[in-house]
């Protein structure tokens, strides 16, 4: 698929690992559906929250399009996107999501050596859409 | 960009439809070509929605109304099929443009699979389909058998009649769901397969050994069942796994309804090439 000012991020390197578990636990994906019981939960609270939801899957990534992950302002996480592999990375997009009000396509793309080297099973791209859920 | 409705915002109507597993689709703008995304244009910008459902007005708007209009009718389509992904659009709703990437999510109740016949079977497969998401009706006529006690995996237990049922519930089935004729008695299977042909299911198999099926294939010939409608019939059930146990045959029937689906072969990934996933 074309895409407009592709930002790239890899899951490799430069993002902090997760030091906590969400709410569902990693490797197994969850949907809106899921979620939905935290996100009432913190909007009820008050709490600003970032919605990660995977919009596309590029290889051979068996994740469906519609899994979703959100990060409350104390960095709080329900959801999973994928076999644990891009969580933390999502987790700092959220946050600096959040800061900034920022709507926009967030690519994460492993090949199959580097997925390897970290231990994901597949390789792939995966294209989440990061927003505030302000709506 | 809280949209109201008497009803709430947009997320508070889409989290009580979900709550409810009553259909409903959300269309959000995920990407804009810059050019159509001026800060004080009042067309098309990164993060509008719209909330789609089947039996009421939609909530919201992508910025455009030839555009909303649009991507409703996809929207009711995608969400027909209980499938998700990003569409593309001009500014206005033109086709084959790319300026604007809308992320459609259909949030649809879970497909249904009807067991007809309350046999081991029924059991094994009441609890796979389960697993795969689905919601599971068992009916056979005789109140002896079809009792909660015998299939707890399963959402309803109906006594009744297949066809009889299928003549309440068969106009409400699409493609996505499957109905699966275990009773193998030609009394049972013969009316309760002419009325699943009526029904547009993906899926309609039937079990039984070679000899069975022949049978059931005559008979459903002398009741006016046209050759074109019998291959469509996945009768003997299942796929070639060599199954024995209800569990291994449970298997097998979910597995060739995934096969189906996917249009795959169905042997071994080691004897392909090419994509695993679509």
């Amino acid at each position: 698929m074309k895409r407009r000012r592709r930002l790239v991020r890899f899951a490799v390197g430069g993002y902090p690992a997760l030091d906590f578990w969400p709410s569902t636990p990693i490797g197994r994906l969850s949907k809106m559906k899921e979620i939905l019981g935290d996100l009432t939960r913190w909007r009820r609270q008050g709490k600003r929250i970032a919605l990660a939801r995977v919009v596309d899957i590029e290889g051979s990534g068996p994740r469906l399009p519609g899994a979703a992950m959100a990060v409350n302002e104390d960095g709080e996480v329900a959801g999973s996107v994928s076999g644990g592999c891009v969580e933390g990375a999502v987790v700092a997009e959220s946050l600096q999501c959040l800061d900034e009000g920022l709507r926009r396509i967030v690519t994460f793309g492993y090949s199959d050596d580097e997925a390897f080297a970290v231990g994901l099973t597949c390789g792939g791209t995966i294209h989440l859409y990061l927003e505030p859920l302000d709506w | 960009m809280t949209d109201s409705s008497p009803e709430g915002s947009i997320f508070d109507i889409l989290s009580a439809a979900i709550a409810a597993e009553a259909p409903v689709a959300l269309a959000a703008i995920v990407e804009c070509a810059v050019d159509v995304a001026q800060p004080d244009d009042a067309g098309p910008v990164i993060g509008a929605k719209i909330l789609i459902r089947p039996d009421a007005d939609p909530v919201g708007s992508l910025g455009n109304p030839e555009l909303d209009r649009v991507v409703v009718r996809d929207a009711l389509g995608e969400l027909s099929a209980g499938t998700t992904g990003i569409r593309h659009y001009g500014p206005k709703g033109e086709a084959r443009r790319e300026d604007v990437a809308v992320f459609v999510e259909s949030f649809a109740p879970p497909p249904q699979m009807l067991i007809f016949g309350a046999v081991d079977f029924t059991a094994a497969l009441s609890r796979v389909a389960k697993t795969l998401g689905y919601r599971v009706t068992v009916c056979d006529a005789r109140p002896v058998f079809a009792t909660t006690q015998r299939f707890p995996y399963a959402d309803e237990v109906v006594v009744d009649w297949p066809h009889r049922l299928l003549e309440k519930v068969g106009p409400d089935l699409g493609q996505r769901d499957a109905i699966c004729i275990l009773t193998h008695d030609p009394k049972f299977d013969v009316p309760a397969t002419i009325a699943a042909l009526k029904t547009d299911v993906g899926y309609l198999g039937a079990m039984g050994s070679r000899r069975t099926t022949d049978d059931r294939n005559r008979r459903l010939v002398d009741e006016g069942v046209s050759e074109r409608q019998l291959a469509g019939i996945l009768a003997p059930i299942g796929l070639d796994l060599g199954a024995r146990t209800p569990e291994e045959t449970a298997i097998s029937i979910c597995a060739e309804i995934i096969a189906l689906r996917s249009g795959r072969s169905a042997s071994s990934l080691r004897n392909t090439a090419g994509d695993i996933h679509d």
